[in-house]
């Protein structure tokens, strides 16, 4: 159980982190923060690619694809939409 | 070094990146460079990631990420601002169908090689998939509602709460069977399991349970509601893919992940505190339907109204304005012909500010970013508290297409709405309103407002009512 509570430190850790600075965000900024935090949920890439590359089996290597192609759209969509709104945002 | 070190401080400086990004979003001055530094620090894992992983197949992996990125990018460059919900709806059901497609390809993996799982491996294996199939169909039901695809009013049907409760024990149960795959090895597991040919179906239960529960947790809930369910599914999507960390013992996947998992549930909480209701009560209430309208009777009382030339007359002669957007306006459309009255009346010397509601759109912070895209500047967007101490020295408020937020029987302990926060836009001199009609809104209840001695209702499309006051502002 030794590395299993490992993760679990950090898995804690970094949610508390997360809640100290999220809090922080105005509320002017909560949708570009929903859809930012939403292209970093999107690092479910890292674990597609990790079982892609693996796969030697061939149901494997199409649910691996599969979840390449929407963490990507999720990862790409997601960035470039929260700079397109934040451009927006401008004092005058 | 080894390669495998390298990649763990190539992650930590990745999560590094995400945390400092975020922390860059507490200002609008500095949000856009940390989106900027959440998406290196995403290139980085990725392609530490590729380096430090065998690739049997790069040019499958490849394609995937080409096309995945077209069609993100696509999607990014051309939806409408209003359209934002159901975007992110989308692109969070992609990140929780992700998330599901990892942890089946590792049972898939698992299963083809024996009984050889641990418990806890193949406990995070089921959540993992439990959650992120719940996130996708989820996500899609949000989006349909968003979009108008699927009906905005709640869908009920007798004992809906028991079959889902059913359906959520039962999936449970499938799962913990599942689980139990990892100590097969001496222990008889509970369905007898190891084998994929056994597991197979099991699974496959466990993913349709988990899809068909996905959709009815979000069917029964409101258009007016969204703002919650999407915050919420966006904690799911961020939860999921901490649980393939966990599958997989990846560091970051499990930082990043849990990073998201916080940020939905304080915006969750926030929504939540925005429109006085608890979770339980969004989640089961089956609220914010607009079949609730014919309950009272409206337009019982007299109300003083005014045309276009003398709103503009009021507007013009005020010291200072405030602007209260609701979700009216954006259907309207009308927020650059709002922006231009703004501009004429700051023209000339009226200071002019937008009080926004967090509820005011159909996401948190979503009439922020229409305001935003009209080119108003964002130091003029006051929240709730900041607004509120000012409307007492504040001569005339322009309400448009807003309701619920500033009906000031919030006050009245007795109300449907008691106690949920409001704009005091009653505290101000003046206030007009802008509107279709009288009739409620979601709340289903009558507002007191209208009726007021200072209240002028100026009725009519936000739109076209707009560009007349745009003319006549321009003439006063």
């Amino acid at each position: 159980m030794g590395e299993l509570l490992i993760l679990l430190y950090i898995f804690v850790l970094a949610t508390l982190a997360g809640k100290e600075v999220i809090s922080k965000v105005p509320p002017t900024l909560h949708t570009p923060l929903m859809s930012g935090a939403n292209a970093i949920s999107g690092i479910a890439i890292i674990g597609a690619l990790v079982v892609t590359g693996a796969a030697d089996q061939p149901w494997v290597k199409v649910l691996g694809t599969a979840g390449i192609v929407m963490a990507t759209i999720n990862v790409v969509g997601g960035f470039m939409v929260t700079d397109r709104m934040l451009q927006m945002f401008r004092k005058r | 070094m080894e390669s495998n070190t390298i990649t763990q401080i190539a992650y930590l400086i990745s999560a590094i990146l995400f945390v400092s990004g975020i922390k860059q979003l507490s200002s609008p001055a500095t949000a856009r460079s940390g989106n900027a530094r959440a998406s290196l620090a995403m290139l980085l894992a990725i392609v530490v990631t590729l380096l430090d992983h065998e690739i049997l197949d790069w040019t499958t992996v490849l394609a995937a990420v080409v096309a995945g990125a077209a069609i993100g990018g696509v999607l990014a460059r051309y939806i409408q601002m209003t359209a934002m919900p159901q975007l992110v709806a989308v692109f969070n059901g992609f990140g929780g169908g992700a998330s599901a497609a990892v942890a089946a390809a590792e049972f898939l993996r698992a299963g083809g090689s024996g009984p050889s799982l641990e418990l806890g491996v193949g406990v995070t294996i089921v959540l993992g998939t439990l959650i992120g199939a719940v996130t996708f169909s989820g996500s899609l039901i949000a989006f349909g509602k968003l979009q108008g695809v699927v009906t905005g009013s709640p869908v009920t049907f007798p004992l809906q709460k028991t079959l889902n409760a059913l359906l959520f024990l039962g999936v449970l149960v499938i799962g913990a069977s599942l689980a139990h795959v990892g100590v097969a090895n001496g222990v008889a597991p509970v369905f007898g399991m190891g084998a994929l040919e056994i597991s197979g179906p099991f699974f496959a239960a466990l993913v349709a349970g988990a899809l068909v529960l996905g959709v009815l947790l979000v069917i029964p809930i409101g258009g007016a509601d969204m703002p919650v369910v999407v915050s919420l599914l966006n904690s799911y999507s961020g939860i999921a893919a901490a649980t393939t960390g966990f599958v997989l013992n990846n560091y970051i996947l499990i930082i990043a992940g849990s990073l998201v998992g916080a940020a939905g549930l304080i915006l969750t909480q926030l929504m939540c505190k925005a429109m006085n209701r608890s979770l339980g009560n969004v989640a089961f209430g089956a609220f914010g339907t607009e079949g609730q309208t014919a309950r009272v009777k409206t337009g019982q009382r007299p109300v003083r109204d005014v045309d276009a030339e003398q709103a503009a007359m009021v507007l013009a002669y005020a010291g200072s304005v405030a602007v209260v957007p609701g979700y009216g306006l954006a259907v309207a459309q009308a927020q650059h012909e709002l922006k231009k009255v703004c501009d004429l009346l700051e023209d000339r010397g009226v200071t002019v500010r937008f009080g926004v509601h967090p509820v005011a759109g159909r996401m948190p912070g979503h009439m922020n970013v229409l305001l935003a895209e009209a080119d108003v500047s964002y130091d003029k967007l006051l929240d709730l508290d900041d607004i509120n101490a000012e409307f007492d020295s504040t001569d005339v408020v322009l309400i448009v297409g807003a309701n619920d937020v500033v009906n000031p029987a919030a006050r009245d302990p007795d109300s449907v709405i008691a106690g949920m926060p409001i704009l005091d836009v009653d505290k101000a001199r003046t206030v007009i309103v802008m509107k279709r009609s009288l009739s409620p809104g979601f709340a289903g209840i009558d507002n007191d407002l209208f009726y007021m001695d200072n209240t002028l209702m100026f009725f009519g499309d936000a739109k076209d009512q707009m560009s007349e006051l745009v003319k006549e502002v321009r003439e006063a």
